[in-house]
């Protein structure tokens, strides 16, 4: 039995529990989970977490992990900066403007 | 699944859970809404969740305004438990042309007389709202205080839920198939999950409008085109308005969790109903927000994706009923602006269904007014 205070999705801190509650409240797709919970959306996204939720998912609803994958593709892979799509000159390190 | 209804609502996107809200509040019985994913996840959960009144055509302004008088007080009133993040920090539209600039003046005297507080600005005072703003490819602004956006996800779940306790049955998940009708009346719905026996159906599919048109044998006329949309990773606060530029063909928005999130129209979007994305949007999307808020420029992409608007003829949404199908009632064709629309749909579509005398007359938006030739001019639109 899991910890339920491990955050499974550090770049949102979701932890098992909040995945539990969400299929406790009747969600059972990835797409309705990362919406309750923001799980796999952050800076990473779902690149770190994304097969341990669904191995959660998977046991949880009592569905095979092949039919939880996402089905649809969000570009781009890995985030990148607007100044490299916009073709404006490139400036310094990765720091925000902000 | 139960085996009868008294109306059966298709689609659970804020449409037809803002209506199966409205119809149990004034104490109809027995609703049931069909969706055939979850609550959402067509156009309303993918989309900007922008609100605005300022329009150029009067009809439009005043369901603006309704629903932005709902939005206020949305989560008392619906008893929802979660925030549903309206940031209300006002809309800027940026003018870049002559036409755009006069277009401005008209539509605020417009708004301003239907008791809407927008103004005419100049690009000074634009730039005190939005200090990031680069002013240069423009001439004037309006701007509207009361506008803003919300988190789309939460104000939707917000009805359904609160349709629920009124008693409304909602079966995710379900798609329907089919639509029985006999001698120009409904009998009844067909879904993958079961046959429900029903005299009304609201047709409140979305991008699938036409689909189920085509169930009931009536040939709708509407159309889905995509559009796309990305987000950024979450930064500082820096931009209280939605910003919008018609010309530029950009929308941009920061969220209160942090992200930025913008979209455009387009040129060429396909109309095959797939939730597909392009690498040229992203290039076009990036350019037009840099050229606008240069400070964006280190901020990061984290993802892109794609809804559809489903367009009628006058790119106006089409409420009422269908003269050659007695039972069948619409609120579709909302053409890229059916989330701000939402609360007013609930209640105007509840009144007309249940045939009270509408908040506001609704005739003009009756699918009739496309053979009589009476469209709907609205200049305002992305
Ligand atoms: C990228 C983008 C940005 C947008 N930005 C804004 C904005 O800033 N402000 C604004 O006001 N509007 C905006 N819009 C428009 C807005 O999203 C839509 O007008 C609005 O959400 C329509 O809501 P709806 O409930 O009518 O349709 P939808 O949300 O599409 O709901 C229809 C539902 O019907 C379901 N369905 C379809 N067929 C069937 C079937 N056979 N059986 C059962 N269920 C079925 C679908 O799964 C779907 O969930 C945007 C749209 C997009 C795509």
């Amino acid at each position: 039995m899991p910890n339920h205070d491990v955050i499974l999705c550090r770049c949102e801190d979701v932890t098992v529990r909040d995945i539990h509650d969400a299929i406790d409240e009747g969600y059972y797709t990835l797409e309705e989970i990362k919406r309750v919970t923001r799980v796999g959306m952050g800076p990473c996204q779902g690149r770190t977490c994304l097969m341990l939720i669904l191995r959660e998912l998977s046991v949880l609803t009592d569905q095979p992990i092949e039919s939880l994958l996402p089905d649809t593709y969000r570009p781009p892979t890995k985030s990148v900066s607007f100044d490299l799509f916009g073709g404006h000159p490139k400036q310094g390190g990765g720091a925000h403007g902000f | 699944m139960v085996s009868n209804a008294e109306i059966v609502i298709i689609g659970g996107g804020i449409s037809g859970c803002a209506i199966a809200y409205n119809l149990a509040k004034k104490g109809m019985k027995n609703i049931v809404l069909l969706e055939k994913d979850y609550i959402a996840s067509g156009a309303t959960g993918r989309c900007g969740a922008g609100i605005r009144q300022q329009w150029a055509a009067e009809m439009n302004c005043q369901v603006a305004k309704l629903s932005r008088e709902f939005f206020e007080t949305a989560e008392e009133t619906l008893g929802y438990d979660h925030d549903i993040e309206f940031k209300q920090k006002g809309y800027l539209i940026l003018a870049a042309t002559e036409e755009e600039d006069k277009q401005s003046k008209e539509n605020v005297a417009l708004q301003n007389s239907l008791g809407i507080d927008s103004r005419y600005i100049s690009l000074e005072e634009a730039k005190k709202i939005v200090p990031i703003l680069n002013t240069t490819d423009f001439i004037s602004a309006t701007y509207c205080k009361d506008d803003g956006h919300l988190n789309p996800w939460h104000t939707t779940l917000a009805f359904a839920k609160a349709a629920e306790r009124l008693g409304v049955k909602i079966y995710t998940h379900t798609e329907v198939t089919g639509i029985d009708h006999q001698n120009e009346k409904i009998i009844g719905v067909q879904s993958n999950k079961g046959y429900i026996q029903t005299d009304k159906v609201v047709n409140a599919a979305g991008g699938h409008a036409q689909v189920i048109g085509e169930m009931a044998g009536i040939e709708l006329p509407v159309y889905s085109e995509r559009r796309q949309i990305l987000v950024t990773e979450p930064v500082a606060p820096i931009l209280d308005p939605m910003v919008i530029s018609f010309s530029k063909d950009i929308y941009c928005q920061q969220v209160p969790h942090g992200a930025f999130i913008m979209g455009r129209g387009g040129e060429n979007e396909p109309r095959d109903l797939k939730h597909s994305t392009s690498w040229d949007f992203l290039e076009k999307m990036t350019e037009t927000a840099l050229s606008i808020l240069p400070d964006l420029k280190n901020t990061r992409v984290l993802r892109q994706w794609s809804g559809m608007y489903n367009f009628s003829p006058d790119k106006q949404p089409i409420y009422g009923d269908v003269p050659e199908l007695k039972g069948l009632y619409l609120a579709i064709g909302f053409s890229g602006h059916g989330f701000m629309f939402g609360p007013a749909t609930g209640l105007l579509m509840a009144e007309f269904i249940l045939g009270e005398k509408t908040t506001i007359p609704i005739d003009k938006l009756h699918i009739s007014r496309f053979e009589k030739g009476e469209l709907i001019e609205e200049a305002s639109v992305v």
